[in-house]
């Protein structure tokens, strides 16, 4: 039978927003691969260690990179130490911001908090709104009209997705959306996951960011030169690439509506620079089905379950050469997405849960 | 035995800094010993989102959710903050000959 392609209602306050409470696909409980805990206990215990090194070296660089970019400003020499920092800045910024809004990157939890708000101002996402976004996130993960953080909704928007390899439509959202947090209002979206004893907290802090931008240009008019928006705003967007480039791997072109992350997540091997600055987020999969595990476990982890998971994508390259044609047939048919294989070793995926028209439409 | 005191298990059986799961009569809870060998009771879901807490980490006397790391103090079951906003009930329980009861009266 010849399938009419779904049109999905991405508002969390619409129509697909109310359907998938009704059918059970909103907080619904999700597969896990069986871990005796006795082995997940040690995976999940936190150490500080792994973090304050990561975390120095991550602001020492930045404060190299950056302290030899501004040495340098005004001749070429200049270009690699900020494309250095934007990286830093931009991108690096976006797992920490992860990691410790999970609380799983250090043990000690007050480093866990100055950590996230640095980074969240780096990433400029507002440190209450997102914080409970990203719980929205894994409660319902690329469940449409419940997930805020589909990064990819359908049909893909590639326009946007190219623009925001430099930050452009994201941070002039991110702006609009702290000055509209700093004149005291939230939005209705956000009233959907953010609970109104956190309202005060999320205007606060973006009245102290603008209070922050608003010295940085004053001060590039000040110095007559835009020096000062390249050490703070400005990375945001010359340095975001590389999160874009892994962010769009984590759910890119598969599975919507299901309630196994092995379905909807990808694992990506990596580079050692690129696990750096992502903090193991390639291992995506797994975070998804255990967030408790801090990012310098996943690898032991991925070893511990890939007998259930489907293989991982063995390299960036790679993940991109499935991911980007099937945003192209998404163009076409946005019930169509890439079902990842189990091997012969792994539970078999909730059929009978999964078998709705749209994954029927897909195969 | 006052008939208030539910038995759970041999005191044992619950490893030092951890949590176990207990079902009684319809209701769950989350049975804890200490690092300093002390044993507490608390509802056993996530007050967040309806988690089972006995998969979660015990560290000192945090429970964390293993859901979305809600954190609480499983002693008093003061919610510790975002995303967790409402505190856990939390129950008498108490050691007697090797073996854990529970007061949920």
């Amino acid at each position: 039978m010849a399938m009419t392609p779904s049109k999905r209602d991405y508002s969390l306050l619409g129509r697909d927003a109310e359907a998938s409470v009704a059918s059970g696909l909103a907080a619904a409980e999700w597969y896990h691969t069986d871990v005796a805990r006795k082995e997940m206990k040690a995976l999940m215990q936190r150490a500080d260690g792994p973090a304050i090194r990561d975390t120095v070296i991550w602001l020492g660089a930045m404060v190299v990179s950056g302290g030899l970019g501004v040495w340098l400003w005004g001749s070429w020499w200049a270009v690699p130490f900020f494309l250095v920092y934007g990286v830093l800045y931009g991108s690096a910024s976006d797992s920490r911001w992860h990691e410790c809004g999970h609380g799983t990157a250090f043990r000690t939890m007050w480093m866990n908090n100055v950590v996230y708000q640095i980074a969240c101002f780096m990433i400029m996402r507002n440190p209450v709104t997102w914080r409970w976004s990203h719980t929205r996130h894994h409660t319902d993960t690329v469940i449409v009209g419940r997930d805020p953080e589909i990064a990819v909704m359908r049909p893909p928007d590639l326009a946007r997705l190219a623009l925001n390899f430099f930050g452009i439509l994201d941070a002039w959202y991110a702006m609009v959306d702290m000055l509209r947090n700093a004149a005291g209002v939230m939005s209705a979206a956000e009233k959907t996951f953010v609970p109104e004893s956190e309202w005060p907290k999320a205007i606060r802090i973006a009245r102290v960011w603008l209070a922050i931008y608003a010295a940085t240009i004053a001060l590039c008019f000040f110095m007559g030169s835009i020096l000062p928006a390249m050490l703070i705003g400005l990375p945001r967007l010359y340095g975001a690439w590389h999160h874009v480039m892994t962010g769009l791997l984590q759910h890119g072109g598969l599975a919507d509506n299901v309630v196994d992350h092995r379905l909807n997540s990808r694992t990506v091997l990596m580079n050692p620079v690129s696990r750096f600055i992502y903090w193991n987020m390639n291992y995506h999969v797994e975070h998804h089905m255990f967030p408790m595990v801090p990012y310098h476990a996943l690898p032991r982890l991925h070893a511990m379950i890939r007998h259930d998971l489907p293989a991982p994508n063995p390299s960036i390259w790679n993940g991109y050469r499935e991911m980007l044609p099937a945003f192209l047939r998404q163009l076409r048919n946005e019930d169509y997405f890439l079902k990842r294989e189990l091997p012969p070793t792994a539970r078999p995926y909730k059929e009978d849960f999964h078998a709705d028209p749209v994954a029927q439409a897909a195969e | 035995m006052s008939d208030n005191w539910i038995e759970v298990c041999d005191a044992g059986e619950i490893d030092e800094e951890d949590v176990i799961r207990f079902d009684h009569d319809g209701r769950t809870f989350a049975i804890y010993r200490s690092p300093e060998d002390t044993y507490h009771a608390t509802d056993g879901l996530c007050t967040h989102e309806k988690i089972h807490l006995a998969d979660g980490l015990v560290m000192d006397n945090i429970i964390e959710c293993p859901k979305h790391n809600g954190r609480f103090d499983y002693k008093t079951g003061e919610a510790k903050g975002a995303p967790v906003c409402i505190n856990l009930r939390t129950y008498p329980v108490k050691v007697e000959s090797g073996t854990v009861f529970i007061s949920i009266s």
